[in-house]
């Protein structure tokens, strides 16, 4: 067991020593703070990206004068030129446009806009809407219709999302769900390439090197094994650990420094009558427009970190014993990197297989039988259970998929020390599978 | 100190060692000679654990060979090697310590070995910056830092130049003295007469030869005598004492490879010639390990 600590300890110091480590350990929270930037820059700069543009009206219809209303993005301004006058005017304030109605305005295409730019769609949306809302009502009290009943009846429905638990009703949100499972999805599967070829790497990098007699007549292939996988698999576990603390921190100060100050003050007491209110009430204040950041922000308070990390940790840590134990017989199986192809893929079949199908089918259909299938099977179940947890897995398919993931590496592990122990004083001999099955059943 | 009983090792489709069995006695310089192929390193391995035999038995000490023997073996393999990327004096110390020593130990033992071999000043250098002796230098440290009571190395002299190759021999030699037993394989015959106290012959996966290189030597003698003389050509006609296997003839000097007649002795191959000629040199000759060694797997070649 000493043994095993010390070969831990060097597997461990070798790599975390390395400067690529400490390049990726910055690389990540850095890219957040990145991130962060371009969603403040956006922010700082959204007041000059929407600042309301003028639309100068030349009306030759009576049902329009009047009546359209100034936006936040748009003034509206009566032009007393002739067309011809205003389109030259127009070239001088590039951001204006024009807007001409004729008399028979409901022919189709007899409304024109002008402008330096090309139209801004929102813009264009927002006068059709306008004009149509207005030709309608116009109709409408034609007609005889009142309509200001009619705007009483009219109704405004948005849908609240909640999920019971046992806790009672949860605000769920689909979307935050959705981005958690595939996030999560996609990094255990790259993690465990990552860190499973790196357990691979090693075991060649010992037999090439020719250190491997030297070691195994100090300690058994298996402590040697076992050594280096729980090594590399705390190398891992401590990048997490430093992205997971680094980015929290960094965003946290990011947060405070620029978000927080830079905010137009009207936005910023926005922020703050929406703070002491949870998540609750939050779809319900209606009254107050929410820009899509706040809406991302709060759907973000709907996941829960904790319970995602956590599992993420403990699918990360079973599924790369599972994996970097295949990995590992694979290394002493072959001679250099290049053999290791022909074993690679179909190890890592499973896993890709469930990668792909996690994008189409697993997100959209989470309690779905193929789904709860493939989360408890050892070899899929990383990353099809990875995608499941934010919608909520019920608690005794999670214990299932958790013990036979314990259960799914011991036996790898097994199997592989088995490969392994033979594997390893090979030398120069083309391996295939039926190689391996009788290095498997050798006796010792 | 080491009884290896019948020992069988087979791997799929040929046989490695067929029924081998050794003692080697505490002290010993025991050299475990043989062709590629004979089956010396699968033996070295079991007897390392780094392999279990088939069948058979490995005494250490009286006791059966387990995990507690490992700390006090020493192995030199024949593939060297070590990581590639890794700083020597670390490498060292961690390569020290799975053989069970403490790190201040280790690094007791490290400073004294590095200034004797001379090597000090690399300590910080990452192995793939050394040079090949370098390496082959470090690495020999590395098997007997930790004192082992036997230290077994797999063709110790292959990789050296002449110069390293006998430094490493000298210390062979001196931690023979202090106490530790020797067991080397090698294919090299003048290291074997100048170090080993007894050899074994592996070919074949078998056994052919074992025992104290004296009485194998001994036992190789065939009356067969080398003679240098000068001056006149002796009489040799058919009433000398021994009949003549070589004969040649260079400048003034004469030389004659003879055999002795049944019943005749050296004393009497000289009161022979001694009249005749003048006699500048006669020696018996003894067969070299290497005559023996060929000889001996040559014979099984052809049976």
């Amino acid at each position: 067991m000493k043994k095993v600590l010390l070969i831990i300890q060097r597997e461990y110091m070798v790599r975390v020593k390395k400067k690529s480590f400490i390049l990726m350990i910055f690389l990540v929270p850095g890219l957040i703070l990145a991130m962060i930037g371009i969603i403040w820059l956006i922010a700082t700069y959204s007041s000059d990206l929407n600042k309301p543009k003028t639309v100068w009206l030349i009306n030759k219809s009576d049902i329009f004068n009047g009546k359209f209303h100034d936006k936040s993005s748009i003034l509206f301004k009566a032009e007393k030129k002739s067309i011809e006058d205003a389109k030259a005017e127009l070239r001088k304030n590039e951001d204006d446009f024009l807007l001409v109605i004729p008399a028979n305005y409901s022919k189709p295409d007899a409304v024109e806009i002008y402008s330096e730019k090309k139209p801004n769609l929102n813009i264009v949306e927002e006068i059709e809407g306008q004009m149509n809302d207005i030709s309608t009502g116009n109709t409408m009290v034609k007609q005889g219709i009142d309509t200001a009943k009619l705007h009483a009846i009219s109704s405004d429905i948005s849908i609240d999302a909640k999920q019971l638990t046992d806790k009672g009703e949860e605000d769920s949100s689909v979307g935050a769900a959705y981005g958690a499972g595939i996030a999560g999805a996609i990094l255990v599967y790259i993690s465990l390439f990552i860190y499973g070829a790196q357990v691979m790497r090693g075991v060649i990098e010992e037999k090439t090197s020719r250190i491997i007699e030297v070691i195994v007549s100090s300690v058994k292939p298996f402590q040697l094994m076992l050594g280096k996988i729980i090594g590399v698999g705390m190398v891992g576990l401590t990048q997490f650990s430093l992205w997971i603390i680094l980015s929290t921190g960094v965003s946290y100060i990011a947060g405070n420094l620029l978000i927080k100050d830079k905010i137009p003050p009207a936005k910023k007491e926005q922020m703050r009558a929406n703070q002491p209110i949870k998540v609750q009430t939050t779809p319900g204040n209606a009254g107050v427009p929410q820009s899509p950041a706040m809406g991302f922000y709060n759907s973000l308070k709907t996941v829960n970190f904790t319970y995602i990390l956590s599992c993420f940790l403990f699918y990360f840590l079973s599924g790369f014993f599972l994996y970097s134990a295949l990995f590992a017989a694979v290394g002493s199986a072959v001679d250099s990197e290049t053999e290791t192809q022909q074993f690679m893929f179909p190890i890592t079949l499973p896993l890709l297989f469930t990668y792909i199908l996690s994008f189409s089918f697993l997100i959209n259909n989470p309690d779905s039988t193929l789904a709860v299938w493939l989360s408890i099977i050892p070899f899929t179940a990383p990353v099809a259970m990875m995608v499941r947890i934010p919608f909520g897995v019920p608690g005794w398919q999670l214990a299932i998929s958790m013990v036979m993931m314990v259960a799914g590496f011991l036996f790898t592990t097994w199997v592989a020390a088995r490969i392994y122990r033979v594997g390893i004083l090979m030398y120069g001999k083309k391996s295939s599978y039926k190689e391996l099955a009788k290095w498997f059943f050798y006796k010792e | 100190m080491l009884s290896i009983r019948n020992i069988v090792k087979q791997y799929a489709g040929h046989t490695a060692l067929d029924d081998v069995s050794l003692e080697v006695e505490r002290g010993q310089i025991f050299g475990l000679l043989g062709p590629n192929g004979a089956g010396k390193t699968s033996l070295l391995r079991i007897v390392n654990q780094i392999t279990a035999p088939d069948s058979g038995e490995v005494y250490f000490d009286g006791q059966k060979l387990n995990q507690s023997h490992i700390d006090r073996i020493g192995y030199l393999p024949e593939e060297r090697g070590l990581y590639k990327k890794m700083e020597i004096g670390e490498q060292m110390v961690y390569l020290a310590r799975l053989k069970g020593l403490s790190r201040d130990e280790a690094m007791k033992r490290l400073k004294y070995w590095f200034e004797k071999l001379q090597i000090e000043a690399w300590w910080n250098k990452k192995i793939e910056e050394l040079s090949k002796g370098m390496q082959q230098k470090a690495q020999f440290v590395a098997t007997v830092l930790h004192e082992p009571d036997l230290i077994i190395l797999d063709e110790p002299f292959s990789g050296f130049d002449p110069v390293n190759a006998e430094l490493i021999k000298d210390e062979i030699l001196e931690l023979n003295r202090k106490g530790s037993t020797i067991l080397f394989s090698t294919h090299r015959m003048e290291s074997v007469e100048e170090l080993c106290n007894s050899i074994a012959l592996l070919n074949k996966a078998k056994k052919v030869l074992d025992g104290s290189v004296k009485s194998i030597k001994n036992s190789y003698r065939n009356n067969t005598y080398f003679i240098e003389y000068s001056g006149n050509k002796p009489d040799l006609s058919g009433s000398q004492p021994f009949t003549i296997i070589e004969e040649t003839q260079a400048d003034d000097a004469h030389t004659l490879k003879i055999k002795l007649n049944a019943n005749a002795s050296a004393n009497d191959v000289l009161q022979y010639l001694i009249p005749q000629t003048s006699v500048n040199r006669l020696q018996e000759v003894i067969p070299t390990m290497n005559e023996i060694f060929i000889e001996k797997v040559n014979q099984i070649k052809q049976p």
